[in-house]
């Protein structure tokens, strides 16, 4: 299938955006930070975590969202975040308090695992450390320290529930995990499905916290993480030796089928063409190659249009070098406008595809696109809004994906 | 490509061409079903690790692939592996060639005790608890991959074993993510994304910790001494359900594919159903009316009145909360059928396979349709009043079973059914 320029009813449009990050809430005001002449920076922590630079998230006020403090208390700051964009999104929508719409809202979820509490993971380490068979001696300690209401925080699923018990979508809910990959895949479902016509309104998205010591050992198991100067760039850290910064973010989207927008006069944002994803093994340039020429030719066909490209590498080595092969290999087609997000918001793993998705639609809806972010950006061509953007999100250990976002109208 | 053989909604049929199962009464479906119908139970004392002054010490661990897995993505591999060998077999397809997508689901995936502890021992320094695992992961090249913590892995390397196309999905649904594992290939098959769907589920996630937390939440039956009568489905004295692991795959293919390449068609899929509940967590609505809209759904979606179904292969946890809703919602839709149908819990004796529930208990169902025998309810023996259903208690009964509904209902309001019937 190549790009499908002719509008159609059963094209899927989003209709509603909750976007937050280090830089604050809201898709239109964090398009005006980021299209200003110098786009805005979020601030960095650099000493909590040290050696590691995180981007916190900005100051949320939950309950404007999530206003039962029973409900807030139910959930880590990975579950707020996300159920707090999904509001957001629902509110712009304006389908917030739609019952009879909530209840056919198909909601898609990219997930990670929950958070897990540092404070009982030292009581428990520390008990077991002591003892003969340290392994043996964890029931005791973790029958002491864990509690019930931090089981139902960890659970993947429980993002979803969360949004189905706060903000009532209760059509279907699906919750995909699998890393950067889950997102690009979670909207690649939703757009299929609307395609296709099996539904109309879907709520899709995902959320990081990137103040998390549990995922700070995880990336570093892999060696993946960013240790050096805080305001580096993806470009500049895959040149040395790579490393990811994690960012926090969350990014909903409303995704309804253009008759199902028109017919409750809901304006949209952008179109949502499509999302090409691929995986493979990385050990193997050749199949590599391969997968990064047949992901272009999904991507765009024929067409010769100049591209923008809001790229949402992680700065992790390989995936990094990759995409800028990929590059490369686009910008033997289109004049490329490539805008790294990923240097400014850093990397919100199953977050990513989605915010970056977000910042797309609202550069269509508010007719202006990005300066660039960041000075070693490849192909960074005019400050002109093209036709379309594809909006990239690498995995930082495994996939490849790429959706494609154009005008709505 | 027009197809031939459309449903009720002018979708193209789907085909069962392939079903494989794992659980803790055996590999592959022969010896789960000779079991099965024996009322035989896999629960039994926990041996993996040490339990003592634990409330629960009892599961359906599977014990007897390769000793104690390392972490919960290594059993939870090799079983998915195991079922979908099996389905992939039966099938006629190629193991390293498979012409469609792979949806998978997988349980909770990441850095386990056992590694916590080895980098805490090897840490050097820091002052916080994650600051010495860090210090300690950071210290020597570990045995452990890194895809082994990766949510993706489990699937990346099933879908590399068979040759899926496309990136797999993993997902989570709670314990409905078996069924929308199903769900899933069915919609992608439906609306002509492919011709065929590889749909899998497995759970091989019982440790320490997941014991702990789910007993936590009062959910689990305390009912050590004799572990094999511990889950008692619709019994008055039930009291949580046991905790347990295995993993089922489904072939799914559009009818037209499948009768092209000459393969056995096993079963139809013919509907697929879902409602998410809003109310509470862990509970349902008190009036049942998502679990009511689930099932309102599935038999919209099969085009099948409530007179259709003659066996419901029921999500029959054993907990007194889930039974009772079950049974609520099915007698407000079905009513006055439900006297004649057979409803019975493949959980009385291989547990909660928690991931895998849903996709386990498909390929029962298809099994149920294919031997005409209907698995038994076992440890039924004080019935509650006030669940009046056949549920076949205690003894396996022979049947002619053309039509099944299997539910699957989750924490977090997920609630899935599936409607297969003989092809």
């Amino acid at each position: 299938m190549t790009s499908a320029p002719v509008s159609s009813d059963r094209d899927a449009v989003i209709t509603g955006i909750g976007l937050i990050s280090g830089l604050g809430e809201g898709v239109r005001a964090t398009h005006a930070l980021l299209a200003a002449p110098e786009p805005a920076r979020p601030a960095v922590e650099e000493e909590e975590f040290a050696p590691y630079p995180v981007i916190p998230m900005a100051e949320l006020d939950l309950s404007t969202q999530i206003p039962r403090r029973g409900d807030q208390r139910q959930m880590g700051p990975w579950q707020r975040f996300g159920v707090y964009a999904a509001g957001l999104a629902l509110d712009d929508a304006g389908i917030k308090d739609d019952e009879e719409l909530l209840g056919r809202t198909n909601l898609i979820v990219a997930a990670g695992g929950g958070e897990r509490d540092p404070e009982a993971d030292s009581l428990v380490l520390e008990a077991a450390r002591g003892s003969a068979d340290p392994a043996g001696s964890l029931a005791e300690p973790l029958l002491t320290n864990l509690r019930p209401t931090l089981f139902l925080s960890q659970l993947s699923n429980l993002l979803a529930g969360n949004i189905s018990i706060v903000h009532h979508v209760t059509g279907s809910s699906r919750t995909f995990m699998g890393e950067e990959l889950s997102g690009a895949m979670a909207l690649e479902v939703a757009v299929r499905r609307i395609q296709s016509g099996q539904g109309d309104v879907f709520l899709v998205g995902g959320a990081y916290n990137a103040e998390r010591e549990d995922m700070l050992l995880f990336y570093e198991l892999g060696r993946h993480l960013w240790q050096g100067d805080p305001t580096a760039g993806v470009w500049q850290r895959a040149e040395k030796g790579g490393g990811i910064i994690c960012g926090s973010m969350g990014a909903f989207l409303v995704i309804e089928s253009r008759a199902h927008a028109a017919a409750r006069g809901a304006k949209a944002y952008a179109r949502l063409d499509r999302v090409a994803t691929d995986t493979g093994r990385r050990d193997d340039e050749a199949a590599i190659g391969a997968r990064l020429e047949r992901l272009a030719a999904a991507l765009d066909g024929d067409d010769d249009r100049p591209l923008g490209y809001l790229c949402g590498a992680s700065g992790a080595r390989q995936a990094t070098d990759m995409e800028r092969d990929f590059i490369d290999l686009l910008s033997r087609n289109h004049d490329m406008a490539v805008r790294t997000f990923g240097s400014v918001l850093g990397h919100g793993l199953e977050a990513q595809m989605p915010v970056g998705v977000a910042l797309a639609a609202a550069a269509f809806d508010q007719k202006r696109y990005y300066p660039p972010f960041d000075p070693a950006d490849p192909a960074t061509g005019g400050d002109t809004l093209a036709d379309r953007i594809a909006v990239s999100s690498f995995g930082h250990w495994r996939g490849e994906a790429v959706a494609v976002v154009s005008s709505a109208d | 490509m027009t197809s031939s053989h459309r449903d009720h909604l002018g979708r193209p049929v789907i085909a069962v061409t392939g079903h494989g199962v794992v659980t803790s009464l055996g590999i592959g479906k022969d010896d789960n079903w000779k079991a099965l119908t024996a009322g035989q139970s896999g629960i039994h004392a926990i041996t993996r690790f040490a339990t003592e002054g634990l409330g629960t010490r009892i599961a359906g661990t599977v014990d007897f692939l390769n000793g104690t897995p390392e972490t919960a993505a290594d059993l939870s591999y090799d079983m998915a592996e195991l079922a979908a060998a099996e389905a992939v077999g039966e099938a006629g397809l190629p193991r390293g060639r498979f012409p469609g997508p792979l949806f998978m689901a997988v349980p909770p995936v990441e850095i386990e005790w056992p590694q916590r502890l080895a980098f805490d021992a090897a840490a050097a320094e820091g002052q916080t608890c994650y600051g010495r695992l860090i210090s300690g992961a950071k210290a020597q090249n570990w045995p452990w991959p890194y895809d082994r913590f990766v949510f993706a892995g489990v699937a990346e390397r099933t879908a590399e074993t068979f040759g899926t196309q496309g990136v797999p999905i993993s997902l989570s649904t709670a314990c409905a993510s078996g069924a929308t594992a199903v769900q899933l290939g069915v919609e992608a098959i439906r609306r002509g994304d492919c011709e065929a769907a590889l749909c899998i589920g497995t759970d091989g996630s019982i440790n320490t910790e997941s014991l702990i937390r789910f007993s936590l939440l009062s959910a689990l039956s305390t009912k050590n001494d004799l572990p094999e009568e511990a889950a008692k489905p619709f019994s008055k004295n039930r009291d949580g359900f046991v905790m347990a692991e295995g993993a089922g795959a489904l072939v799914l293919e559009s009818l037209d594919h499948a009768l092209a390449r000459g393969a056995d068609v096993l079963a139809i899929l013919a509907g697929i159903g879902e409602r998410a509940d809003d109310f509470h967590r862990t509970r349902s609505k008190p009036d049942g009316s998502a679990v009511i809209g689930a099932i309102r759904n599935v038999l919209d979606d099969a085009g099948l009145g409530t007179d259709a179904i003659d066996y419901v292969n029921a999500h029959g946890t054993s907990t007194p909360e889930n039974d009772k809703m079950e049974h609520l919602a099915l007698d407000h839709v079905f009513g006055d059928e439900l006297p004649k149908m057979a409803v019975s819990s493949n959980k009385s004796m291989i547990g909660h396979t928690l991931t895998a529930a849903g996709a386990v208990e498909a390929v029962f169902s298809i099994q149920t349709m294919r031997r005409g025998r209907i698995p038994p309810t076992i440890n039924y023996a004080e019935p509650d009043p006030e669940i009046a259903m056949d549920v076949v208690p205690n003894k396996a009964r022979d049947a002619d079973v053309t039509s099944v509904m299997s539910n699957s209902f989750g924490f977090g309001g997920q609630n899935v059914c599936l409607i297969m019937t003989a092809p």
